[in-house]
């Protein structure tokens, strides 16, 4: 049996060294996309181009304001004279905040009176929005604390020190310094090995048939499954090796960390390639020309890709979306491979994500190697 | 140029398309999945985060603490556990979201007065719910800490301005009111399903020639070249248009996504933006006589920096300045800022002069790039 496997990976990988556009497949667009998802895709919040408009002109409106400058979170472009400036600066997009304060903030504070300030945000990107009107408040909070902390000191100084407050001191886990590079880079192992071995798979079956070689291999002695294992194969060992580059460049050029144990991620990556590999062969059970199966492995990577949990968070998704979730073998490995890489833990916290990928990966092999007997003969 | 052999190679173009009906599916199903999928699935908003608390003090005044946080569109306060390694081990199984430790001396030493920490672990593996979770986290605590302050400044008979001064953040969100994921990822999505197609069907047309060697019949023919190129995109041009209809209306009817402009603007940007598209298909398709690497290549080159730099979901002010300046290349990101404009804040052809004239030039430079590009030769 394996003196029949062999020569057929062998085959396979010869053709794949032939084609002069495989090396731009499996590794140029894996290191564009690592470049991609390393140095441009950030959800980060920072230097938020930022107008603002004081109409009080005291020494509190100044002092408010001032706080927007030098945090890093926001940059004062510009200082409007009125309203109307205020709202074309918002308009052109030349800024994303503008604050405005009215007359009269000192002498509410003062009186202790709300005091309002405006905060006009372009919210066209709803999630730069939030989280700028996150800080937005931050800084109104503090400057209020800081107010009334000051205010004490003059009138009541024995009793300032004594003033209940609840603080917050939260410590950001895994990812202390929120790196939205930390997020993706790990993730991007999943998103290739999912798309490169899919495709891998189902063309290598689909050329055969189209050129017309499959009806030469099938008079040979060689079994279906053996047929298949020399198939897949070589996709299962690209497949490794994707994880290997990304890994290797994630963790030395993009210095995310890799804290877990190497050993379980490349059993996740098994039982994941198992789940892919399968999905590629069911492709080229239905596909006749390669043409179709590029078009049917986006149908089936699309969705796989969207609902995954790579870059949306699942539990924000509607209920329905996130039941089809569970079907998606990504899903499970992109929580081993952040974990693995992150949080460093081990198959004693992965287990069900583990089992899951067996599952899904021994029924998708099983379904598509019973379709793709009865699509030989 | 004859307009007669120009139509008769679209219409052959077209033959090919219908006898392809697979094809033409995914064509017209194709943005409607894409529509379903990003509509409902890309959101970033975060709302019922799971909570884990360990209070170790278990007093009044940490259960009401407690409570703020069940109250909390935000949050759910999933469960109270017994210890601290119950509280980071749920955090490291992704069970937890925010960890939340209250000291045991909480109560006792905010009823003496001074500050008081809570501490809050927060999974940080996907930093922007993490961020957005800090975010809201801290609004709860402080909201908490000024009820607390306020009533301790009653009992000591001191005025209820000595605490810090009520400040209302007046917010006006513009352009996207009830700051709706779905407003901001709907109209790119009619972007990144034009570049999906067009690079998918144009790709492959030149290609499919070679490889069926049915390419030494057409050069034999009197055609030129430039009637073929313009005869085989015409139909993908129209489909271009459908596809883009499509989203269109799907995203507006079904969605309900706002629709300020006009739609000659749309129109005119999504013409220019075909052009662009195809043309680069084309090209694609003429220097790589091989279907599968025709079709991986035009993929490589349009819908990745469609959907990495063209501020589909990546704000751009926030790459690296070298990320920034590459940008400034892709045709998309010019065509994404009219869609959003036109869409949401309801520009007009005024105001996007700008990105418009990008995208004529681009529409300029990519149809005299592939008719120089195509050459009827064997060799």
């Amino acid at each position: 049996m394996l003196g029949r496997i062999v020569p057929l990976v062998v085959k396979e990988l010869l053709q794949l060294r032939r084609d002069r556009y495989a090396i731009v497949r499996l590794v140029v667009l894996a290191l564009v996309q690592l470049l991609m998802f390393g140095y441009a895709a950030t959800f980060e919040v920072h230097r938020v181009s930022t107008a603002v408009l004081d109409r009080d002109r005291s020494q509190e409106s100044r002092e408010l304001l001032s706080r927007f400058t030098g945090n890093g979170r926001f940059e004062v472009t510009a200082v409007a004279r009125d309203g109307a400036e205020l709202a074309d600066l918002v308009e052109s997009g030349r800024a994303t905040v503008a604050v405005q304060i009215h007359p009269g903030f000192a002498e509410r504070l003062r009186k202790g009176d709300t005091a309002p300030v405006q905060v006009i945000v372009d919210s066209t990107n709803s999630n730069t929005a939030l989280v700028a009107l996150g800080y937005v408040n931050r800084i109104v909070n503090a400057f209020a604390e800081d107010y009334g902390t000051d205010r004490l000191a003059r009138t009541a100084p024995a009793r300032l020190r004594l003033v209940p407050r609840v603080e917050l001191a939260a410590r950001p886990w895994y990812n202390p310094s929120l790196e939205s590079r930390w997020f993706f880079v790990p993730g991007v192992i999943g998103s290739l090995m999912l798309v490169i071995t899919v495709n891998l798979t189902s063309f290598a079956v689909v050329r055969e048939r189209e050129i017309g070689t499959l009806e030469q291999i099938m008079v040979t002695p060689i079994r279906p499954v053996e047929f298949i294992l020399g198939k897949t194969l070589p996709s299962f060992l690209v497949g490794l090796g994707e994880m290997a580059l990304i890994t290797l460049v994630g963790t030395l050029w993009f210095r995310v960390p890799f804290r877990g144990d190497p050993l379980v991620l490349l059993l996740a990556s098994a039982l994941f390639l198992t789940s892919t590999l399968g999905m590629g062969l069911l492709i080229s059970t239905v596909c006749k020309t390669q043409q179709q199966a590029f078009a049917s492995s986006f149908f089936v990577l699309m969705p796989a890709f969207v609902l995954s949990g790579f870059s949306f968070p699942i539990a924000s998704m509607p209920p329905v979306l996130q039941w089809i979730t569970y079907a998606i073998p990504l899903r499970y490995f992109l929580v081993v491979l952040r974990s693995t890489f992150l949080k460093g833990v081990g198959l004693g916290v992965l287990w069900p994500q583990m089992l899951a990928m067996a599952a899904i990966g021994a029924t998708m092999v099983t379904v598509s190697v019973l379709r793709f007997r009865k699509a030989l003969d | 140029m004859s307009w007669r052999r120009t139509v008769a190679i679209a219409r052959k173009e077209l033959i090919h398309v219908r006898r392809d009906p697979r094809s033409l599916l995914i064509a017209l199903l194709l943005p409607i999945m894409q529509m379903i999928l990003l509509g409902y699935g890309a959101t970033l908003d975060a709302k019922h985060l799971a909570v884990y608390a360990f209070d170790r003090d278990g007093s009044q005044t940490s259960q009401a603490l407690l409570k703020r946080f069940q109250a909390s569109p935000y949050f759910d306060l999933v469960r109270t556990v017994e210890g601290y390694a119950d509280l980071t081990a749920a955090v490291d199984a992704g069970r937890a979201k925010l960890g939340l430790v209250v000291s045991p001396d909480f109560s006792r030493r905010l009823a003496e007065g001074g500050t008081v920490t809570v501490q809050a672990i927060v999974d940080a593996t996907d930093d922007n719910t993490a961020n957005l979770a800090m975010g809201y986290a801290e609004a709860v605590i402080g909201g908490f800490s000024q009820d607390v302050q306020l009533a301790w400044l009653r009992r000591q008979g001191l005025p209820d301005r000595a605490a810090a001064p009520p400040i209302s953040v007046e917010t006006r969100t513009w352009y996207n009111e009830d700051l709706e994921s779905r407003n901001f990822i709907v109209p790119g999505v009619v972007a990144l399903v034009m570049a999906l197609v067009g690079a998918l069907l144009s790709s492959l047309t030149i290609a499919r020639e070679w490889e069926r060697g049915t390419m030494e019949q057409l050069v034999s023919t009197p055609v030129t070249a430039r009637e073929i190129m313009i005869g085989k995109l015409v139909p993908y041009f129209v489909i271009g248009l459908v596809d883009a209809a499509l989203c269109v209306g799907f995203g507006i009817g079904w969605f309900g996504v706002p629709f300020r402009g006009t739609v000659g603007t749309l129109l005119v940007a999504t013409a220019l933006y075909l052009v662009v598209v195809l043309g680069i298909g084309f090209v694609i398709s003429v220097a790589i006589p091989n279907q599968l690497g025709a079709s991986s290549i035009a993929i490589l080159v349009t819908l990745l920096p469609t959907n990495m730099l063209s501020g589909f979901a990546f704000p751009i002010d926030q790459m690296p300045a070298p990320i920034r300046a590459v940008s400034y290349v892709v045709w998309a990101r010019y065509y994404l800022t009219i869609l959003k404009a036109v869409f949401l804040k309801g520009s007009g052809l005024a105001a996007l002069g700008g990105p418009l004239l990008a995208m004529v030039a681009y529409a300029a430079v990519v149809g005299t790039v592939a008719t120089r590009a195509f050459r009827k030769t064997l060799d």
